[in-house]
């Protein structure tokens, strides 16, 4: 399969060339922009990684936590923008992703819309595709996973399709690279106006068509300059949309009454609020397209679906979803840890990489940043990449829709729902990615829910101070019962944040997309670019801050803090007062603490420390703070207020946890 | 409280018990009955041939009983009834848990069909009473709770009651299909619900369910959904044969 990816780029590469020599044509050189919008998971991804290659900019749209794929492409001759919209299902809800989406296409006009549509489940997808049409922006339908559909003896009639909806309409599949080259032929035909899409309006039923007129009628008369199409305008406040309204009524109120009046027409002819009639009759006219484009032939039962029925058993279920949870951790684990020993010793084998506390604030400095970048690349880097890689699979495959589907009652406990599980299984092997890849989930509130509970999970360096300082020192049982409180913690704080955190939990409705074999390219991309996007964002971090911790100490800044912070230390936590300086290291780096101790006292810590205090420091700096590359992940996610209460919660949680266990093991002599 | 009324009020107590007991199980035994209400076998199973003339049940001695759709209908308006008086005194009048079922027990049987509407908009239409079973839909001829709220008390009688069965869509049994009737729920919900497909008239079942409260699977416009049991509680169908 990659080598026919690799032909199909090969020959594009080519043709570009070839264009770029003879430079003969009339060909028009102004950049086009193109975006790539459509449902979830309909293949739109595969679409721009194969378009865009690795040539690709992942990042945030300007103040949302959405994310904005970006990418640049050469075709004939042309340079062009690819921007990849958020999957949605529609333009009237107020999730991020349909803002973000609609004010994109209304706003920075591309040059042309490629709707990617999943041809096996064409009604669905043209309800959206219709919502587009009426953006009035020109666009091309690409009706992609057509060898699926076939599967499924679904035929689809592009032709037919192309008729009713009034724009041209390219069928592909996506992951072998087929009918990508006629698809950019086409997009770009549109983008210079040398195909036009049809004027015409796809109408409603006579009752509602003839009102969206009349106000249509109305807006028009009144020049709001709005920025979206007035057809647009007037079919979204007859919906009701709270956004839209505002908007207008900043700037007629004469429209927003009528509207209102129009819509209580159309409620009263059918006893229905009239955005439900809208729905529906978009719907109605999705299913009369859909069904005049598509040959049904006998419904097949496919190897997916009996797939489908195992992994969503009512008792194997369970066991798939263990299997699949337990092997993306196992495989993250496993992996990661052999990739970070190998990078660990090698790094080892050219500097040393432990903390230094003396000699000149030049050499303190440096061998603070170079041990920034070595935990960036021995500790973080090892565990992310596979496991993207694993999860991008897992995800494109559609068995994570499936463990969603079965885990979302016990996640429920904890006030999120099934799709929440994956970031939480993350956060063992590093809590940063964990968090990133919260942005699964549908609102703010269950990302921040998720994130928060992540903070608190044993991720690898954690795992690190726990078996280095207890299972070393203390004892294998004592490592054990610390990773057992840390869970524990980690789901008693997740219950309290959900009552503290204000707001509803959103229920779960997910499409259950068909099962397919998922490639390896794609994941591989997807990997990158993320993997990418995060590098820029932790490693500034790590070496900033690694170096200026260890600054601040030689210069000795760093032992009056220790000795400011000796009440709890000493006294409450009943640890030694250099605690504090190490504990201050380890917010850089959780496995700091254990480094520091090392550098500060050698490898015989048994001299220094007592059984007790060896449990009290590993469980306090577990808990304590997250640290500072989970910080920086944080803020960008989540914002100021948010990352403090965080920080905050975390800190009292492990001066708490710690101070209770201190007492409860002195008093009982569990030790 | 006249004869009359005291009778209504028995059928009621029993239907709502049958219908409490038929989520559950699929035939429903006198005993069970019996061990519910507090009264001796021999009653109930006078009783339920009383029931059964009347056309509410289809009993059998030995296999037991079921309700009909006409005693479908009134199991579910009093169990409404009863749910909604158990949020309304635990949400609003701050009763203690334990008090709950007896005192709405006792109210359910005067409770007007106005004030069951008007307490259900104060409540903001809920849907589950205080020990999480869900409340039957209302028998108005609405399709939304927005339609309702927008509705004055005179006008409801122009929007009529509705003759047929609504049930959630997780009650909907393997192979059954239901035409979506009713969306309970803000306007939020409603919109989602519609945006995925899930309109009123679409036509919808049921794939699967998972265990443990666990969502529902259904298959609705060529593509398959999975709807949490929150919001799949909220959707309610009329059967299609």
């Amino acid at each position: 399969m990659n080598q026919t990816i690799n032909n199909k780029t090969g020959k594009t590469t080519e043709e570009k060339s070839n264009t770029e020599n003879s430079n003969g044509q009339d060909v028009p050189h102004k950049d086009i922009v193109i975006a790539l919008a459509g449902n979830a998971n309909v293949g739109k991804s595969v679409v721009f990684n194969e378009l865009t290659g690795s040539n690709q900019i992942i990042g945030n749209w300007p103040g949302k936590t959405v994310e904005r794929a970006e990418g640049k492409l050469h075709f004939e001759g042309q340079d062009i923008d690819v921007i990849d919209l958020p999957g949605i299902y529609s333009f009237s809800t107020y999730s991020m992703e349909e803002i973000v989406s609609r004010e994109y296409i209304a706003f920075k006009k591309p040059d042309v819309v490629i709707n990617v549509v999943d041809a096996s489940v064409l009604e669905r997808n043209l309800f959206f595709t219709i919502q587009l049409k009426e953006m009035n922006v020109p666009m091309v339908v690409c009706v992609n996973q057509i060898d699926l559909a076939k599967q499924k003896g679904i035929i689809i009639d592009t032709e037919k399709l192309e008729a009713a909806l009034g724009v041209p309409v390219v069928a592909t599949v996506a992951i072998r690279g087929e009918g990508l080259h006629e698809l950019m032929e086409v997009a770009t035909q549109v983008a210079y106006n040398k195909k036009k899409n049809r004027k015409t309006t796809l109408e409603y039923g006579a009752e509602v068509e003839n009102r969206i007129k009349t106000l249509n009628n109305l807006i028009e008369s009144k020049n709001l300059d709005l920025g979206y199409p007035s057809r647009w305008v007037a079919i979204k406040l007859l919906e009701n949309d709270i956004e839209i309204r505002k908007l207008v009524e900043s700037k007629s109120r004469d429209v927003v009454n009528a509207a209102f009046n129009l819509a209580s027409e159309i409620e009263d002819i059918h006893k229905e609020p009239s955005f439900a009639v809208i729905a529906s009759e978009r719907y109605f006219i999705a299913n009369q397209f859909a069904h005049g484009a598509q040959l049904q032939s006998d419904i097949k039962i496919t190897f997916s679906e009996r797939l489908d029925r195992l992994v969503t058993h009512r008792v194997l279920g369970y066991f798939v979803s263990a299997l699949v949870v337990g092997g993306l951790l196992l495989w993250t684990f496993i992996v990661g840890d052999f990739f970070s020993n190998l990078l660990t010793s090698a790094f080892g084998f050219f500097h040393p990489v432990d903390p230094k506390i003396s000699g000149s604030l030049v050499t303190i400095l440096y061998n603070g940043a170079f041990g920034g970048i070595v935990a960036g690349v021995t500790l973080v880097l090892p565990f992310v990449i596979p496991f993207y890689l694993m999860l991008s699979l897992i995800e494109n495959s559609g068995i994570l829709t499936r463990v969603a589907f079965m885990m979302d009652s016990a996640m429920h406990k904890i006030g999120l729902h099934g799709k929440a599980l994956i970031p939480m299984i993350l956060g063992y092997g590093c809590n940063v990615p964990a968090i990133e890849s919260t942005r699964i989930l549908e609102t703010r509130r269950e990302r921040l829910l998720a994130a928060f509970a992540i903070t608190f999970a044993p991720c690898a360096a954690r795992t690190i101070v726990i078996l280095g300082l207890v299972a070393v020192f203390v004892s294998v049982w004592w490592a054990l019962a610390l990773y057992v409180i840390d869970i524990a913690v980690m789901f008693m704080l997740g219950r309290i944040a959900l009552k503290v955190v204000p707001g509803e939990t959103s229920g779960l409705i997910m499409e259950m997309h068909t099962f397919k074999v998922p490639s390896l390219s794609v994941a591989a991309k997807q990997t990158w670019s993320r993997t990418k996007s995060l590098i820029y964002v932790v490693f500034p971090i790590y070496i900033i801050g690694s170096a200026l911790i260890q600054g601040l100490y030689a210069i000795g800044l760093l032992t009056p803090v220790a000795n400011f912070l000796a009440p709890i230390t000493v006294v409450w936590l009943g640890l030694p007062v250099i605690a504090g300086v190490v504990l201050i290291f380890g917010a850089v780096r959780k496995e700091f603490t254990l480094l520091m101790l090392v550098a500060l006292f050698g490898t015989n810590l048994a001299a220094i420390l007592t059984p007790i205090q060896f449990i009290i420091l590993a469980l306090v700096s577990m808990l304590f703070i997250p640290c500072l590359a989970t910080l920086t992940i944080l803020l960008r996610e989540f914002g100021w207020k948010a990352t403090v209460s965080i920080a905050l919660a975390n800190i009292i949680t492990a001066l708490f946890v710690g101070g209770i266990a201190y007492r409860i093991i002195d008093l009982f002599k569990l030790y | 409280m006249s004869n009359n009324e005291k009778l209504s009020a028995n059928i009621e107590e029993y239907l709502e018990a049958i219908y409490k007991i038929s989520q559950n199980e699929k035939i429903v035994k006198t005993s069970r009955i019996s061990k519910d209400l507090g009264i001796t076998p021999a009653s109930v199973s006078e009783m339920l041939k009383k029931l059964d003339k009347m056309d509410y049940v289809n009993y059998s001695q030995y296999k037991g009983v079921k309700l009909t759709g006409n005693g479908l209908i009134v199991a579910k308006k009093i169990t409404r009834k009863h749910r909604l008086l158990e949020r309304f005194l635990r949400d609003i009048l701050k009763l203690k848990d334990h008090i709950l079922h007896d005192q709405a027990c006792e109210m359910e049987h005067s409770l007007s069909d106005d004030a069951e509407r008007a307490l259900c908009q104060v409540l903001e239409h809920p849907d589950k009473c205080p020990g999480d079973r869900v409340i039957p839909a209302c028998d108005l001829k609405f399709t939304t709770c927005e339609e309702c709220m927008s509705r004055k008390e005179e006008e409801v009688n122009e929007v009529g009651k509705r003759n047929e069965n609504l049930i959630p869509i997780m009650e909907l049994e393997d192979k059954q299909k239901g035409k979506v009737s009713f969306i309970r729920g803000d306007y939020k919900v409603i919109r989602r619900l519609l945006d995925m497909g899930i309109t009123i008239g679409a036509s919808i079942s049921v794939i699967k369910i998972a265990p443990l409260s666990g969502p529902v699977e259904v298959a609705i416009r060529g593509s398959k959904l999975a709807i949490g049991r929150d919001i799949a509680c909220n959707v309610f169908v009329e059967l299609i044969e």
